[in-house]
């Protein structure tokens, strides 16, 4: 008897100390692992909404590989890999705030939002020179595209075996995929920025430092993906063949 | 006793021994700046390997290098490492299911001109 009431102050004792424990969940872990479960699910149509444009990436790189290596030599590795290496300090910073979130440490946690933030701004203003450099370039598809430095390359001081202006036209398919890619890509990123001003808000305000973890934790999970479509961005689009006379 | 237990306590706070009972681990700093360092290194890796001739192999270490760090990611970043069994199989699956997918439509791709060339 003495046993049973225990069981019951214990069950209610955890059910007052989470506030965020919604009635229908059995328990606040469980609660917990339905959340990272369906933070998953949305990950997964990610993969498959990416995948869609890596496999058209894979199919025409092997079609019209010569176009694909010439305009991918067009992109700046060191702004390429600069960003890489942004991306993945934000990435950082986003793992250190959710740790600060775990361990209660609000003013390091609002501080790892900010910065990732500020790393996700930085990547974004990269790209915005990479961008502007193909538009100044005639390296954007569609009516104003110039195939001229692909197919005379001497005549622009470009160190490059020059394309038949046949193949050369598939360069617009390498920087449709770039832009395509790239892009979405980018939107994910502005998104994501977007939830940061509102994640940051509401962790000054104490939200997520009181044991409240799994806004902060399934806003990482998003933020890391986007991450790993960089990681295989970057090798594909930027390092497909620097070799030969670079 | 246990029907006087009221609907919103009626939930069982002691069910933790079910095969998905999985406990918060929390990754520390130093786990993290680990996996920060390794990815630097390994981007500088990838870089510095495309402007090596290695024929068909460059785009295999690129792919390789790529899969290793998002792996990384995912196990320590993400938290895969310290997640249930249900959450390690709906990635799994996840990504089985993509390759799948590109397998089955590249077979498409590539026997459509069969003993054409």
């Amino acid at each position: 008897m003495s046993n049973a009431t225990a069981t019951i102050e214990e069950q209610v004792h955890e059910h007052t100390a989470l506030p965020q424990h919604r009635h229908h969940f059995e328990t606040e872990e469980q609660q917990r692992e339905a959340g990272s479960f369906g933070m998953w699910l949305f990950l997964l149509t990610e993969i498959m909404f990416f995948g869609g444009m890596f496999f058209a990436y894979l199919l025409y790189r092997n079609w019209y590989y010569p176009a694909f290596a010439t305009a991918s030599n067009q992109l700046s590795v060191p702004l390429g890999a600069a960003n890489t290496a942004i991306l993945i300090s934000s990435g950082f910073c986003m793992a250190l705030g959710v740790w600060a979130s775990e361990v209660r440490r609000r003013k390091t946690l609002v501080v790892m939002l900010v910065l990732t933030t500020l790393f996700g701004l930085a990547f974004l203003g990269v790209k915005t020179v990479e961008y502007k450099e193909k538009y100044d370039h005639h390296h954007i598809p569609g009516n104003s595209f110039s195939i001229a430095e692909f197919v005379n390359p001497a005549a622009y001081g470009i160190k490059e075996e020059p394309l038949a202006p046949d193949m050369a036209q598939k360069t617009q398919i390498y920087f449709f995929l770039y832009f395509a890619m790239t892009g979405m890509h980018a939107l994910h990123m502005i998104i994501g920025i977007g939830l940061l001003f509102w994640l940051t808000h509401r962790a000054w305000r104490g939200d997520f430092t009181e044991g409240y973890v799994a806004p902060i934790e399934n806003f990482g999970l998003y933020w890391h993906f986007v991450d790993i479509v960089w990681l295989f961005l970057f090798p594909l689009l930027y390092l497909i063949n620097r070799h030969p006379l670079h | 006793m246990a029907h006087e237990i009221s609907h919103d306590q009626a939930h069982d706070a002691s069910n933790v021994t079910n095969p998905e009972h999985a406990e918060h681990h929390i990754v520390t700093p130093l786990q993290y700046t680990f996996v920060f360092v390794t990815l630097l290194f390994f981007t500088g890796v990838t870089v510095g390997a495309a402007y090596v001739d290695l024929k068909w192999a460059n785009p295999v270490i690129a792919l390789g290098i790529a899969c290793f760090k998002a792996v990384i990611v995912i196990l320590f970043f993400m938290h895969a490492a310290y997640q249930s069994r249900l959450i390690k199989m709906t990635i799994a699956s996840g990504f089985f299911m993509f390759l799948v997918l590109i397998a089955m439509t590249m077979t498409d791709y590539i026997s459509r001109a069969w003993g054409m060339w």
